[in-house]
């Protein structure tokens, strides 16, 4: 297993078994501590609280509008057809057949319930995460592409496209990414949403804000990868490229880009994991992604402990999906 | 077929060199020409600035009357017509052997892919590894490499053929697998130009060799006066060191 096997003298079967024990001890000892701690405190754990974050039964109920007799009640599939005849004429409803709640000739009032039924619903957390991995995607897509033609602008010949490339990623990597998205929101955004709506548009929806601001951070990083990927791919590969004929844009996309994507695969990976975390920062621009609806989740429920370790469990299984699909990529490159 | 004039090259890193004083050359159509001389001496840089892999600073290079140091020469096409093959190979690691002599040939060639790929069927028969069209670069023997090397060059159509040391990062018992196949080609009347090592096959195959010191021809002569009675007294010497 080591990456350098052979150097030292083999290890005791014992070796192995000594130290996997000693992980498992260490990772029992520092949960049960924990636990123990939040006893001692006199925490009160309601892990119980936290499905219907997830999914929840909400109950349905279809009200009358108007009020009048029950006219009819006629099965429609799953459903019964209810007509009310009031002063006003007839009205249709349609009510759930087990969950009626009038009879032929029943009088109802204005909002009394016809029927009620009950529908699983996706929770807040469900919403959260959902609003997290839209932005991160896009972001993503967004990052790469800025990321691969910045690094590529960035060992360019032309002395513009270079140094527009050069001030791009100082000027990124050189501020807080919560400063930035104060600036995408607060200065800029309110900017082009004045402006536009000079011509009578609306404004821009805030999650795109968050998206340019999270694609044009991580495009800077990605361009520095990408940049010293394309340098580890060996000249002699353009040289032999370009000696066939080839331009160099063709060159680059078909012989360089792909041998230096590959290399720097780990590199994007770990760029696109922290994507996935920084875009926990969106809340300050009030976007609702799963941090800040966990925020919000922990002020209504009162449980911080659960409902701050259920969010970082959540952006586990984002960020460890991604790495498991990168690993996947890089056993296949090869 | 070749006219290099008074080529100068000058390097500024990692320090100032002048690479190439005044160096001319002249090669015929189905020529061969083979150039010696120590390392530095400036030939590999000399070969390089006859596809413009190094753009000359001054003098004049015309490859089948047009002139390669025009700015506005249609330099694919001319490499494209001037093969070139590397002492490294440089083949395509991501590529199939196949593919790498397909990719240039459909989109500088304009062939459509079938078209492409029997002629590179074709001439990896011809270079001795017809069967392993399939597989990976990695997978191959230096020399088998070294061969496909030689193909995807040869798939371009190429008037002249340029060789920078194709044998110099072989194990020794597969330099002769790469110079038969050379040997192929020049038989066959392929213009060539090559930089080595191999006196062998300077003496068999060559048209004539050209001797090149600190960056200056010193003298060109058919092998067998050249070997037999060299005249410079730096020739004399290095042929005295490597023989």
């Amino acid at each position: 297993m080591s990456l350098y096997p052979g150097l030292d003298a083999p290890k005791p079967p014992i070796y192995k078994r000594l130290w996997a024990l000693f992980f498992v001890v260490f990772v029992v000892l520092s949960i049960g501590g924990t636990y123990y701690a939040t006893k001692s405190v006199d925490y009160i754990w309601r892990w119980y609280t936290v499905p219907q974050y997830f999914f929840y039964l909400d109950d349905v109920e279809v009200l009358a509008e108007a009020e009048g007799i029950v006219a009819s009640i006629e099965p429609a599939g799953e459903e019964s057809a209810v007509v009310i005849r009031g002063a006003d004429g007839e009205q249709r409803y349609l009510v759930p057949a087990d969950g009626l709640r009038v009879d032929l000739d029943q009088f109802v009032y204005v909002d009394d319930v016809l029927g009620s039924s009950q529908q699983w619903k996706s929770g807040l957390l469900i919403y959260g995460l959902w609003i997290t991995l839209k932005v991160s995607l896009i972001a993503s897509v967004f990052a790469l592409i800025i990321g691969v033609a910045t690094g590529m602008a960035r060992i360019s010949n032309n002395p513009a496209l270079r140094w527009l490339a050069i001030t791009y990623i100082e000027l990124v990597r050189g501020s807080p990414l919560l400063v930035q998205m104060m600036i995408w929101y607060f200065v800029i955004g309110a900017l082009i949403n004045k402006s536009i709506a000079g011509w009578g548009l609306g404004p821009v929806p805030t999650i795109w804000f968050g998206v340019l601001s999270l694609a044009l951070f991580t495009g800077a990083y990605t361009a520095e990868i990408v940049r010293a990927g394309i340098q580890s791919v060996h000249l002699g590969q353009m040289e032999a490229a370009r000696s066939l004929g080839m331009s160099y844009g063709e060159a680059m996309r078909k012989i360089i880009l792909p041998q230096a994507i590959r290399r720097i695969l780990p590199a994007l990976a770990g760029q696109f994991i922290s994507l996935i975390k920084d875009s926990s920062l969106l809340g300050v621009i009030s976007i609702r992604e799963l941090t800040k609806i966990t925020r919000e989740v922990v002020t209504t429920s009162l449980q911080p402990f659960e409902f701050w370790i259920v969010c970082a469990l959540l952006y586990l299984i984002l960020t460890f999906g991604l790495s498991l699909l990168v690993q996947h990529l890089e056993r296949r490159a090869i | 077929m070749i006219q290099a004039r008074n080529v100068n090259k000058y390097f500024y890193v990692p320090q100032e060199l002048h690479a190439l004083k005044d160096a001319s050359l002249e090669v015929a159509a189905g020529e061969v020409v083979v150039i010696i001389g120590p390392s530095g001496s400036g030939k590999s840089t000399f070969l390089r600035c006859l596809n413009r892999l190094e753009y000359a600073d001054s003098g004049e290079i015309l490859i089948d009357g047009e002139d390669l140091l025009d700015p506005r020469a249609e330099i694919n096409r001319l490499r494209a017509e001037t093969g070139m093959v590397f002492q490294s190979f440089n083949l395509f690691p991501h590529k199939t052997v196949l593919e790498n002599l397909v990719m240039a040939q459909i989109s500088v060639r304009k062939r459509s892919r079938k078209e492409a790929e029997a002629k590179s069927m074709e001439l990896l028969q011809r270079v001795g590894i017809g069967e392993k069209f399939g597989v990976y670069p990695e997978q191959l023997s230096g020399g088998q490499q070294q061969r496909v090397a030689i193909a995807r060059s040869l798939a371009m159509d190429p008037k002249v053929m340029l060789f920078d040391e194709p044998t110099s990062a072989l194990d020794p018992e597969m330099v002769g697998e790469v110079l038969d196949v050379m040997k192929d080609l020049a038989r066959e009347g392929m213009t060539m130009v090559v930089v080595t090592h191999e006196m062998g096959f300077a003496r068999e195959v060559a048209d004539r060799v050209v001797f090149m010191d600190h960056g200056v021809v010193l003298e060109e002569a058919a092998p067998g006066p050249f070997f037999s009675a060299p005249s410079h007294e730096r020739t004399i010497a290095f042929l005295k060191q490597i023989l």
